[in-house]
């Protein structure tokens, strides 16, 4: 009985390469009808079927396969030309085995289905305008002989391969990491060794142990092109569902990848492969009208990169209409008609990415299941990659993926706080910053505690990793300038940069990641934990989960096994990072710290007029101001200051310095945000330290004063309680 | 129906401990400690079992006893869960036990209550008590900080 059902188990399994294999080599066929070989190869398989069916008493999807073999049969032998219907048909037949043989794995017997109009059109198909010569006796005998040398030469080929249980290849990694440990250990051991031999072996001890990490490590490579094989099929049946006519191309198949990669991958690859079918390619007629050929041509390329893994797709269709998508992000409510008016282009396609968003008038069985494109982002960045998305309107649309190679082992900073050691994984860092002395007691500045530093004009928000997981330090005491050197690591969070301070930086090294217990999963501001060369145990630090709870960043996106979301109010609520100022009437107001370059103070004197507005000398440019609390209609209090103090507001190369009364503090919050009916310079009011204070706008502001400045368009405002 | 119960003993304080042997994957001398910021108070931290990285309990904590004199280094008891291995920390590993349904009463009232609630039942062993640990109730620990 179990060597039975280790026969079917072989069979099931064979089958379905075989049928994944068909799905591919019919739409080949499809290109290129006289190709003996293909079509010879897929009467193989379906014979084989038929046949292994025949002998483990599957009636059912013998007699389905039967007809099916009787076609292609007529097909091989030249007796009827390919045609698109029967290309359908055939496809259609390849389905109906697949059902079968899935209810062969469930329940052990061919199921229920008996498919008899399919059997009906293969019937018809065959039999159609060709000379009646049926006879399907006849025919499985003559197919005999020519199945049997393409099987011997199926079985040479399984001679140098096996296949192995992916579970087994999982335990052989964990052994390995384990191994590569003792390894370190030794090592560590043997430089206070003076025993020769011992040395030696040792020496060739490491490089085995490398040589077999490698090698396990191989073992779990699969190419990418095992994802893509089916796409020529999904490419092929949307076409004609759609009446579009697309042709796949597909470079760099061969690209190896982790399998838990590779399975992390496919539904995001699937959905945007259907999504550029549905929704980037125009109708044939359309694509003529506008000088294109009538075919469109869907490609996909992967190559390495970096370290890096680099998967686009790419189509040569309209392209994304921003008019569209600004329209249908306004009416979900993602952006205001404002905030959308000033964006560019770029901005506009990005907004695809965001959660509810899709552009399908109708839900078509298509695409728009709803999993849209956010579900694409968020499950690419679950393994630590990203998306990007570029379209040229009337030239098509190109994604662009970047994934780790593997997840289980990845490069990763470590670095030392408060004696404990942390790991930050390598894709995060954008760079490393030693302050000494007295150049840290001049470069970072504490605003009412909370250190900001100035990186290359930017005000770079700072994180002391010690405080953010509340552990004692003697480093950025609150109440005083940090006497030592101070280390910061500058990470990228989002669209947020900001800069970790920490004790130590120690080195780059290759870590193992472990998943954390279920005790400790809730804790978003870690990763996972890997074990060092010394064999203990360390904590790798989940960046965007640091960011979010320093503030650094809002907490807009929730993390799936995130418990904040439970008791959320349902007012708009967010943390983030806040530089308060008042002007002259007493007036408070906030905006995203993020937004600001930099603090400075100027002199009465050296003020200038340029064009009637005041501008000061700033870094060999001019720097336009605008009196904060003129312009927004409040009288300035009492005599004028001699010292102006500016927030400089900068973006996109452009500078505006804003005129304070006073700089009151730098506050991270969780805002309850009171929106304006018109929002305008003013976007909204909450309470911040129990005190009434209004978000400024300031791109509101500057694009009130474009006589004043030169800037017109760019980045979102970071949205206050979207 | 067999009614021999096998029980992995344990020492806390005062306290006379057992769980069942069949969850119980081995018992293991104090290891190097990582603790975890932010973690709930009931984690004492992590540690490196053979290149499986567990999480620690402390089972002084989780039962409201005062933490384990300077310079004493608890004993690891490593249960299986269906989330993977996960440490108890206790003071001193005792023998296995048999024991018989005939010995079994339900908690006593005057155990203190945080104590009460982790305890599943009590064993009336010749001279002293067996008091079984509920494994579960005793890993369901607050996810977020106890510091927040």
């Amino acid at each position: 009985m179990s060597e039975m059902d280790e026969i079917i188990r072989e069979f099931l399994v064979e089958s379905a390469e075989g049928l994944d294999q068909l799905d591919r080599n019919l739409v080949a066929l499809e290109q290129r009808p006289g190709d003996a070989e293909l079509l010879a190869g897929i009467f193989r398989c379906i014979h084989t079927i038929k046949g292994t069916s025949g002998f483990l008493g599957f009636g059912k999807l013998e007699s389905v396969t039967h007809v099916g073999e009787s076609l292609l049969s007529d097909l091989r032998d030249g007796k009827k030309a390919l045609t698109p219907e029967i290309t359908s048909a055939l496809l259609q037949l390849v389905d109906a085995v697949r059902s079968i043989l899935s209810a062969v794995e469930a329940t052990g017997t061919d199921g229920e289905q008996t498919f008899p109009e399919l059997i009906a059109l293969l019937t018809r198909l065959q039999q159609g305008e060709a000379a009646p010569t049926t006879e399907p006796v006849g025919a499985t005998a003559g197919a005999a002989p020519a199945g049997d040398p393409p099987e011997a030469r199926g079985s040479a080929a399984s001679d140098s391969n096996i296949r192995v249980d992916v579970a087994l290849l999982d335990k052989l990694m964990n052994l390995v990491g384990e191994l590569v440990l003792a390894r370190n250990q030794i090592l560590q051991f043997s430089t206070s060794q003076a025993d020769a031999a011992f040395v030696a072996t040792t020496q060739r001890l490491n490089l085995i142990t490398t040589e077999l990490q490698e090698g396990v490590m191989k073992t779990r490579m699969q190419p990418i092109g095992g994802v893509w094989a089916k796409f020529p099929r999904v490419v092929r049946d949307l076409a004609l569902a759609c009446r579009k006519q697309v042709r796949i191309e597909m470079e760099g198949e061969e690209t190896e990848l982790d399998k838990t990669i590779i399975e992390a991958i496919k539904d995001p690859l699937t959905h945007i492969v259907r999504n550029a079918m549905d929704h980037g390619f125009e109708l044939p007629a359309d694509r003529v009208s506008r000088g294109k050929p009538a075919e469109g041509r869907l490609s996909l390329r992967a190559y390495h990169e970096g370290g890096q893994v680099n998967i686009e797709i790419s189509d040569d269709g309209a392209g994304i209409n921003a008019e569209r998508v600004k329209a249908k992000a306004i009416q979900k409510g993602i952006v205001t008609a404002d905030q959308a008016a000033r964006m560019g282009e770029r901005e506009l396609a990005l907004l695809v990415f965001a959660p509810g968003f899709s552009t399908a008038e109708q839900v078509s069985n298509i695409s728009g299941r709803g999993v849209g494109m956010d579900v694409v982002r968020t499950n690419v960045e679950k393994i630590g990659g990203s998306v990007d998305i570029q379209s040229v309107a009337g030239q098509g649309t190109t994604l662009k993926i970047k994934i780790p190679l593997t997840l289980a082992i990845i490069p990763a900073l470590t670095v030392t706080t408060a004696g404990d050691r942390f790991a930050i994984p390598q894709v995060s860092l954008l760079e490393l910053v030693r302050l000494e002395g007295a150049e840290a007691t001049r470069e970072l500045e504490m605003v009412h505690g909370a250190p900001v530093y100035r990186l290359r004009d930017r005000l770079l928000p700072l994180v002391n990793l010690a405080h953010a997981l509340n552990l004692q330090t003697a480093f950025l005491a609150p109440d005083g300038p940090p006497t030592d050197a101070v280390n910061i690591v500058v990470l990228q969070a989002d669209a947020h940069s900001f800069g970790l301070v920490v004790d130590e930086i120690n080195d780059t090294e290759e870590i193992v990641v472990k998943p954390l217990g279920k005790q400790l999963k809730g804790i978003a501001a870690y990763a996972g934990a890997t074990i060092m060369g010394d064999g203990r145990v360390a904590l790798i630090l989940d960046v965007l989960g640091l960011a979010q709870r320093a503030g650094v960043i809002a907490e807009h996106r929730d993390r799936p096994h995130g418990e904040t979301g439970a008791s959320a109010p349902a007012v708009a609520v967010e943390r983030q990072m806040l530089l308060l100022f008042r002007l002259g009437d007493g007036r408070r107001m906030a905006i995203p710290l993020s937004q600001v370059a930099r603090l400075e103070e100027f002199p009465r004197a050296s003020v200038e007029w340029a064009g009637g507005h005041p501008t000061v000398q700033y870094r060999d440019r001019l720097l336009p101001l605008i009196h904060l609390a003129e312009r927004l209609g409040d009288a300035p209090a009492g005599g004028a200051p001699d010292l102006l103090r500016v927030v400089v507001y900068s973006h996109e190369g452009r500078d505006v310095g804003l005129v304070v009364e006073n700089i009151v503090d730098i506050v991270e919050e969780t805002l309850t945000v009171h929106r304006r009916r018109h929002p305008g310079v003013v976007q909204g009011t909450a309470v911040i330290q129990g005190k009434v204070t209004d978000l400024l706008d300031v791109r509101a502001l500057i694009d009130g004063a474009e006589d004043l400045l030169f800037v017109g368009t760019g980045g979102p405002f970071v949205a206050v309680g979207a | 129906m067999a009614t021999e119960r096998q029980f992995c003993t344990f020492h806390l304080g005062d306290l006379f401990l057992g769980i069942s042997v069949v969850q119980v994957q081995e018992v293991i001398r104090g290891q190097q400690m990582t603790r975890v910021p932010l973690a709930g108070r009931g984690v004492r931290g992590l540690i490196n079992l053979r290149g499986q990285i567990v999480t620690a309990v402390d089972l002084r904590e989780r039962l409201g006893l005062p933490p384990l004199a300077d310079g004493r280094v608890p004993m690891n008891v490593v249960v299986r869960t269906e989330d993977g291995a996960v440490s108890l920390l206790v003071d001193d590993i005792g023998d296995v036990l048999e024991t018989t349904a005939n010995q079994y009463e339900p908690v006593p009232e005057t155990l203190a209550p945080a104590a009460r609630a982790l305890i599943q039942g009590v064993y009336k062993l010749p001279g002293r008590l067996l008091l079984v640990l509920d494994t579960a109730k005793a890993l369901e620990l607050d996810v977020v900080s106890a510091a927040h």
